[in-house]
């Protein structure tokens, strides 16, 4: 029998990225929020500058609960289901994947909320991909804005502003939607190679901008500027420069007095009480289980696991799982199309040995609706992002472009080469589409016996297209800088695990097609939230953390405004 | 001090009695290699005497096997010391032990699929054969032709990942002795900071290489600060 603990206004399921941002708001304006965290605290001195303890041993990803119930992946009902990977690509941690994340910090573009109606408006509803289920958010940016101004200015976001007021600035995203105010700091600085990729996208008269970073371009709030080592790519940072929640949000939260951790707390289920509101969370600790009784609930576990609380916490009020009446849990799922890169070889050495990937040079013309596509066979369309990180062992892993991949003849290639090539990293629009979703494995269980989560995903048509068309691009690009060779990765099938993972818990107004409202709150529990990037229905061609944090601030702001209905 | 070689190691040791436990396998294969040739960088050199360390997983006739093996995926040859003076499979021995345990039977079973497909194509043990074939054998295995051999590229691509990894990880973890691999890349070191100034060296060819671990760094040891809750 689990130990009943003392009640408290609001339980927080995971502090990564989206609860450690909620929390903060709540504890400010006087709420008592207890954070259930799997993970623990990680320091500076756990992050060491070390490639095969970051990259190749999961450090210090290595002994986390998310790494015992890696989803199980196929890409689709009839086909076999992948052999599991061995490391989870987010981690359990007090800040989460927020301590080893990339930190490119993206707002999404203006189109990425109505990619239905634009599309309808501007091309006609025959444009709309067979088989998509994408909705319009129920706002747009304009909505979205503030919060993400807050979150840019409070844990600290490093950029070039394009568009203030209206006002464009073409050292920035010309494409972006307007900003209140500029970033609070400047961009991290440049290379000699950004700079040389900088100049050809402008030769081909593109609009090159340095990209928007978690990561202090300079000391911000009395914490270092970045220290450009090398080891930020699934690395902690060793002088608290990249702005995670374990640095910034929580710690704040915990000044007030009114936010309690408790770390290495598993959750296994949410309580339902007669009346279909949530009434805590189950979590066991060293094989101890405990009940947290709290008035509100806010589940922010990251997209796979989010749906699996909610599928394993059935209940009287919700036989097929909580806030699952209407069969959405699980639903309009779909990962970013982050892969199909392009790689270049060139003539001369990068220098790209330290670096950060949040630092290079993004072109965004090709994103989005931001290009005519009248004459095109899809919509959509992707970032073009070109970083400096490189290391050592996956150095010597580089595409050999139809070389020998080892023995002579490859070793006095990579002698000479090993700093002459650049992978460039293109995000995608990608849609979510009806028989691509998430559900509970048949088989595969977690040490506890828990089912573990299915992913069932494939990317479409309009993705691939989407791959090719910006692998053209990228192409293009290299070319103009001066590659004398350039290799393209297959356009993309099976969806697979990702860190980029959408849907689930979709956010929108009609109860039938979303799982929360338009404040990120359980259309059939009124007093459960639900944080991350699995209630985001469209992935525009940006890394999702930034509008993910954006959207916990709005959640945990709409909560304290209306906490005498949703609370109590 | 002059790089030595493998082959002028063992010669080395033979002269002065203490014969390291190196198999005539062993020395047929350095010798037929052809590949032995002396880099000319002084700062590569490594130390003749080898360390006194057991094999902590591996057996001795699976560390003989799989030292030819990566003699092969990255040569000790025109372009410097490879895979052998790296000590990548010391790395791996470790390895196979802790972050590596689950590759363990892949090992066991693997090598012996190799030894025996070289036996029934070249008519001898892989270590036996002269560089050429053992290329030929390794070439198979890659492909996944090797008759008999179930798994082979699977095997062949675990193998060369590792070797990656004791060539060109950090050197704690036992290979890339005397950062060997990080010099061969031109990797120019560990840092824990990298200044404009200093990035603005690396791009006029003017930073100096930085010949050190993670590790030492006292920030990341055991030894180094105070940490706050768990």
């Amino acid at each position: 029998m689990a130990t009943r603990l003392k009640d408290t206004d609001v339980v927080i399921i995971g502090l990564g990225a989206a609860g450690g941002v909620a929390a903060l708001p709540l504890a400010q304006a006087g709420l008592d929020v207890i954070g259930l965290e799997a993970g623990t605290w990680l320091t500076r001195r756990d992050f060491a500058p070390d490639e095969l303890r970051n990259n190749y041993r999961g450090w210090p990803q290595g002994v986390q609960k998310a790494n015992q119930e890696i989803p199980t992946s196929r890409a689709n009902a009839s086909s076999a289901t992948a052999p599991r990977g061995t490391i989870h690509p987010m981690q359990n941690a007090v800040g989460g994947t927020s301590l080893h994340y990339w930190a490119q910090s993206w707002r999404l573009n203006p189109w990425d909320f109505k990619v239905v109606s634009e599309t309808k408006r501007r091309y006609g509803t025959s444009r709309i991909p067979a088989g998509s289920t994408v909705e319009d958010w129920p706002f747009g940016l304009d909505e979205l804005e503030p919060y993400y101004d807050k979150v840019e200015y409070e844990i600290g976001v490093s950029g070039q502003a394009g568009n203030v007021g209206g006002r464009i600035d073409p050292r920035g995203n010309t494409f972006e939607g307007p900003r209140k105010r500029p970033y609070p700091m400047p961009p991290l600085r440049g290379t000699e190679f950004i700079e040389k990729m900088t100049v050809a996208a402008k030769s081909l008269g593109w609009h090159p901008f340095p990209g928007p970073a978690a990561v202090n371009s300079r000391p911000y709030q009395n914490r270092s500027a970045c220290m450009y080592h090398g080891f930020c790519n699934r690395g902690g940072c060793h002088v608290d420069a990249k702005n995670s929640t374990a640095v910034t949000t929580i710690p704040r939260a915990q000044a007030t007095g009114r936010l309690k951790v408790v770390t290495r707390a598993h959750v296994t289920t949410i309580e339902v009480d007669n009346g279909g509101r949530v009434s805590g969370v189950n979590y066991v600790t060293d094989g101890v289980e405990y009940f947290q009784p709290a008035k509100v609930v806010l589940l922010a576990s990251f997209t796979y696991e989010n749906t699996r609380l909610l599928l394993l916490s059935t209940s009287k009020a919700f036989p097929g799982g909580l806030s699952n009446n209407r069969k959405q849990v699980g639903r309009h799922y779909f990962s970013h199309h982050q892969g199909a890169p392009v790689t270049a070889l060139f003539p001369f050495d990068l220098k790209s040995w330290y670096g950060l990937p949040a630092q290079g040079v993004a072109v965004d013309n090709w994103a989005d609706d931001n290009f005519d596509h009248a004459n095109l066979d899809f919509i959509g369309g992707g970032n073009l992002w070109v970083m400096s990180d490189r290391r050592p062992i996956a150095a010597a892993g580089m595409n050999t472009f139809g070389r020998p991949r080892w023995g002579s003849a490859w070793k006095a290639f990579i002698k000479e080469n090993a700093d002459r090539s650049h992978s460039s990293y293109i995000q995608k629009t990608t849609l979510p589409y009806e028989d691509n979703y998430l559900d509970l494995d048949p088989a595969e269980k977690d040490p506890l016996g828990y089912p573990v989560c299915r992913i069932t995903a494939e990317f479409k048509d309009n993705e691939r297209k989407i791959a090719a068309f910006t692998q053209d691009k990228m192409e293009q690009w290299y070319r103009e800088a001066g590659a004398v060779a350039v290799n393209r990765a297959p356009v993309g099938g099976a969806m697979g695990i990702s860190t980029h993972a959408y849907g689930g818990t979709r956010m929108g107004d009609n109860p039938e097609t979303n799982v929360v409202d338009r404040f990120g709150f359980s259309h059939e529990a009124p007093n459960l939230g639900i944080l991350g990037a699995s209630v985001m229905g469209t992935s525009g061609a940006h890394n999702p953390t930034l509008t993910v944090q954006a959207l916990a601030w709005r959640t945990a702001e709409h909560l304290v405004s209306n906490w005498k209905r949703i609370g109590t | 001090m002059t790089f030595i070689s493998r082959r002028d190691l063992l010669k080395r040791a033979a002269a002065v009695g203490a014969v390291p436990l190196a198999t005539t396998s062993h020395v047929g294969a350095l010798f037929q290699g052809g590949h032995d040739v002396r880099p000319e960088r002084a700062d590569l050199q490594r130390d003749a005497t080898a360390p006194r360390e057991p094999l902590e997983n591996l057996t001795a006739a699976e560390a003989d096997l799989l030292d030819a093996v990566v003699a092969r995926l990255i040569p000790t040859d025109a372009a410097g010391p490879g895979a052998t003076e790296a000590r990548a499979v010391h790395y791996i021995d470790r390895a196979l032990g802790g972050p590596l345990a689950s590759s363990r039977q892949a090992y066991t079973s693997g090598l012996a699929a190799l030894d025996r497909y070289a036996r029934s194509s070249h008519g001898k043990a892989f270590a036996e054969l002269a560089s050429a074939d053992q290329d030929a054998v390794l070439t198979d295995v890659e492909s996944g032709k090797a008759a008999g051999f179930t798994g082979a590229a699977t095997f062949f691509a675990l193998v060369l990942s590792h070797t990656h990894q004791g060539t060109f990880g950090d050197p704690y973890y036992g290979g890339n002795a005397q950062f060997v691999g990080w010099d061969l890349i031109g990797y120019p070191g560990v840092r824990t900071m990298v200044t404009a100034a200093d990035q603005q060296r690396l791009e006029k060819g003017e930073l100096k290489t930085n010949h050190k671990s993670a590790y030492d760094y006292d920030a990341f040891t055991k030894a180094s600060g105070k940490t706050g809750a768990l």
